[in-house]
């Protein structure tokens, strides 16, 4: 099957290189005190009549109030752009996002994850920003490979990146020292010394194992750490029931069967058990450090430890797009990027959100020291993101997750869970496949 | 939700209809009859207008162009939408198709939820209802105790209730702890428990509605009637089963289709305090076609869902309309 997307990027593509002649004209003024010092100055201006910016995002966490913050502080330094932002739940926005844009009542920018922007793509929801990119002299080298990589989809770039975010250990301080342990455990023997050592300061289940999120998470972190793949290179295979898998949910069970962790522990449970002090452990997105901050628990976070061989951890990223519009309107077009460049520029200022900026040279400009994420910054090599295949964020929610969720339940063996859901997952993407091509 | 309100509303408004029947009013009827037929041919279409727009708009409409999309691999998101035939409807029920398990299982949660919540739904308002239209101080607040729950929305409710159910952190089992109970049934994540905290919060929840409308049909049945029952020396169970249930039987007939539809359509609660698990066991059908429809974008396959529910539920109608016409016409 072949859709006429080529008409439509085209007709884009030219829209959006009218705006960047515009802005390349303009880029002799502009610029605030908060850009200097990065490596690669971006300094264009918008000019043109007020414009008010629909802006879509899901940062319903310890994120939201900073992302807030910013597109204020973006607003008072830009007169004839207003930025409104509409936070909605990650989920929702994706159900939302291809609807609204189909209809054109679709935002003017927006955020979203790594792994959706190539179903988007796909979709036609979003449009390349390749020019972007290039207006922004951003390339490949300042950001992890596999970062700018993933933002790729069929030769186009659709993404510019913020951030990357992983996995994240928080644990309960006081509840550390009163079991007597100095470091954070760093791998599988040192965590289960440490989870004996809480049991036996009186801590009964110092480690909850999730059954829905971010279960499936941590066991594709898991996989990672084992060696393994959870789905094929070209995208038409799950391979999440290969031995490294389910080595990695036999582990998470045996945290259960072990005792540390109590039976059935359903939905944010084991995160609220964090904050009210009743477990000592916790693995969670690092954009809880804000959250947690304010909940006033007496915590550190460290990078999850290897229990597997190798060091690897999920992680994904959060990246600008510009959806496609019924009726392109330059001047918002220009302005979106403005916010864009804008916000790539700042990224040292997202770090407080308890985020990783995505660009290294910000990161090498030390906006991560003192923050609660350095140490596991120091980890962005070992973070391992899903593949850029169309559809597979549904595909995954509707099998890995059920398969993980059922094993930790202790409804199914980790072995029988993973393969039996792997099979309608390989099911699943060979459709997708048929239906979106390579 | 709104619909069944509507009905409702009908309902009340039907109820002195019924009264001509036992009392003496039906004498004037023939006259209003007559005056109604000199209105012109197209009077009663403008008085049904309001309501037929939104009807063939809201429900006609849509149930046609459904029956359309679900003959195509429907994605709303893409440029074409292949047609496919009976494809979509072939797929469900192909043991090897990866929507088969998904889907069945999804019929037999929605089965197993109805089959507890209806009768409890129809016996537990009742007695509400009854104890409700005895005389006895602070009844007003009482009757708003209990309609209470039902103002709130779903997701307040489910909400509420999945963190006064988590069997780690929630009230339900420290109090069952405190009373010296087994605490630690998993409510939202075990089945039979997550049925038993589904059917529970439903029933607290909507059980309001259904004993109102018991409450005011309990308010038209005569008070000679009874009257009459006791001077014939039957007891307050035989006035119960001979005057009470007899009264009823219009409005039961209609509290049990308005409740098995909304029991069949159950979604929210096990979308919000159970997220469909452990695994997908309490995903209900509306739950299976809501996620196929609007968060993988499978239109046609989820419009033939649709259809195959509906068919399962006119027919579980079709039984009840047919259980309460048999008992009239025995009568």
């Amino acid at each position: 099957m072949t859709y006429p997307k080529r008409f439509i990027r085209n007709r884009v593509s030219t829209a959006t290189a009218i705006g960047a002649t515009a802005l390349l004209a303009l880029t002799a003024c502009g610029g605030g005190g908060a850009q200097q010092g990065t490596a690669t100055e971006f300094t264009g201006e918008y000019t043109g009549p007020k414009v008010e910016l629909d802006y879509w995002n899901g940062f319903t966490g310890g994120d939201g109030p900073f992302m807030e913050k910013m597109v204020e502080e973006f607003n008072a330094e830009h007169d004839n752009i207003k930025v409104v932002p509409n936070t909605i739940k990650w989920a929702d926005m994706y159900q939302k996002l291809p609807a609204a844009v189909q209809a054109g009542e679709g935002p003017d920018v927006g955020v979203m994850h790594l792994e959706q922007l190539s179903s988007n793509a796909a979709r036609n929801v979003i449009v390349p920003v390749d020019d972007l990119a290039e207006e922004l002299d951003l390339t490949g080298e300042d950001f992890t490979e596999e970062v700018w990589d993933a933002g790729v989809y069929q030769d186009a770039r659709y993404g510019i990146p913020l951030d990357v975010h992983s996995l994240a250990m928080y644990y309960n301080t006081e509840h550390f020292e009163k079991a007597g342990i100095t470091e954070a455990p760093t791998d599988a023997a040192s965590f289960d010394e440490a989870l004996k050592k809480l049991k036996a300061a009186g801590y009964e289940n110092p480690f909850w194992m999730p059954a829905k999120w971010p279960s499936h998470l941590m066991n594709l972190s898991l996989l990672w750490q084992n060696g393994g793949e959870p789905y094929d290179a070209d995208g038409a295979k799950a391979t999440f029931d290969s031995e490294a898998g389910v080595k990695g949910l036999e582990w998470q069970t045996s945290i259960i069967e072990d005792g540390y962790s109590p039976k059935n522990v359903a939905i944010d449970s084991q995160y609220v058990a964090f904050k009210n002090g009743e477990n000592s452990i916790t693995w969670d997105g690092i954009w809880q450090f804000n959250d947690l901050e304010s909940a006033g628990v007496p915590y550190a976070a460290a990078p999850i430890p290897v229990i597997g061989e190798d060091d690897a951890v999920w992680a994904s990223s959060h990246n600008f797009f510009l959806p496609r519009q019924a009726q392109p309107d330059e001047n918002k077009a220009n302005a979106a990027k403005v916010f864009i460049a804008w916000m790539s520029e700042n990224s040292a200022t997202w770090a407080g959100s308890g985020m990783i900026p995505a660009r290294e040279s910000v990161r090498e400009e030390g906006a991560l020291d003192g923050t609660p994420q350095e140490p596991i910054a120091e980890k962005v090599d070992s973070m391992k993101f899903l593949p850029p295949v169309p559809g597979l964020g549904t595909v995954q929610a509707e099998t890995l997750e059920v398969g993980v969720d059922n094993a930790i339940l202790g409804e199914q063996e980790p072995k029988e869970a993973l393969s039996k859901v792997a099979a309608k997952a390989s099911q699943l993407m060979e459709e997708n496949q048929a239906s979106f091509g390579k | 939700m709104k619909s069944s309100s509507q009905l409702g509303a009908s309902s009340k408004e039907g109820a002195p209809g019924r009264q001509p029947t036992t009392t003496p009013t039906k004498i004037a009827a023939p006259k209003t009859n007559k005056g109604v037929a000199k209105q012109a041919a197209g009077t009663p279409w403008l008085f049904l207008a309001p309501y037929l727009i939104l009807f063939i708009g809201f429900v006609l409409i849509p149930i046609v162009f459904g029956l359309w999309i679900s003959l195509h691999a429907w994605d709303y998101t893409r440029p074409l939408q292949p047609f496919v035939g009976l494809a979509n409807y072939t797929a469900l029920f192909q043991p090897d198709s990866p929507y088969f398990e998904s889907f069945w299982s999804s019929m037999e949660a929605t089965g197993i939820f109805t089959l507890f919540s209806v009768p409890l739904l129809l016996t537990i308002p009742l007695a509400v209802a009854l104890l409700m239209a005895s005389k006895f101080p602070g009844r007003n607040f009482f009757r708003a105790v209990y309609f209470a729950p039902y103002v709130l929305g779903v997701a307040v409710i489910s909400v509420l209730w999945r963190y006064l159910l988590d069997n780690n952190i929630g009230l339900v089992n420290y109090y069952l702890g405190v009373l010296g109970l087994p605490d630690d049934t998993a409510w939202t994540t075990s089945t039979p428990a997550a049925w038993v905290a589904l059917v529970g919060v439903t029933v607290w929840w909507t059980l309001g509605f259904n004993a109102v409308i018991y409450l005011a049909a309990l308010q038209d049945i005569p008070a000679e009637l009874y009257e009459a029952a006791r001077v014939d020396g039957a007891n307050k169970w035989q006035q119960f089963v001979n005057v009470t249930l007899p009264g009823l039987r219009p409005v039961l007939s209609f509290v049990t289709i308005v409740t098995l539809i909304a029991s069949v359509n159950m979604f929210g609660q096990s979308y919000l305090i159970t997220l469909g698990g452990p695994g997908r066991e309490t995903r209900t059908a509306i739950y299976q076609i809501a996620e196929t429809g609007l968060r993988n974008f499978q239109m046609g396959n989820a419009a033939a869902m649709s259809y195959v529910l509906t068919l399962f539920l006119m027919l579980l109608s079709l039984i009840v309309f047919w259980l309460f016409r048999e008992k009239k016409e025995g009568k």
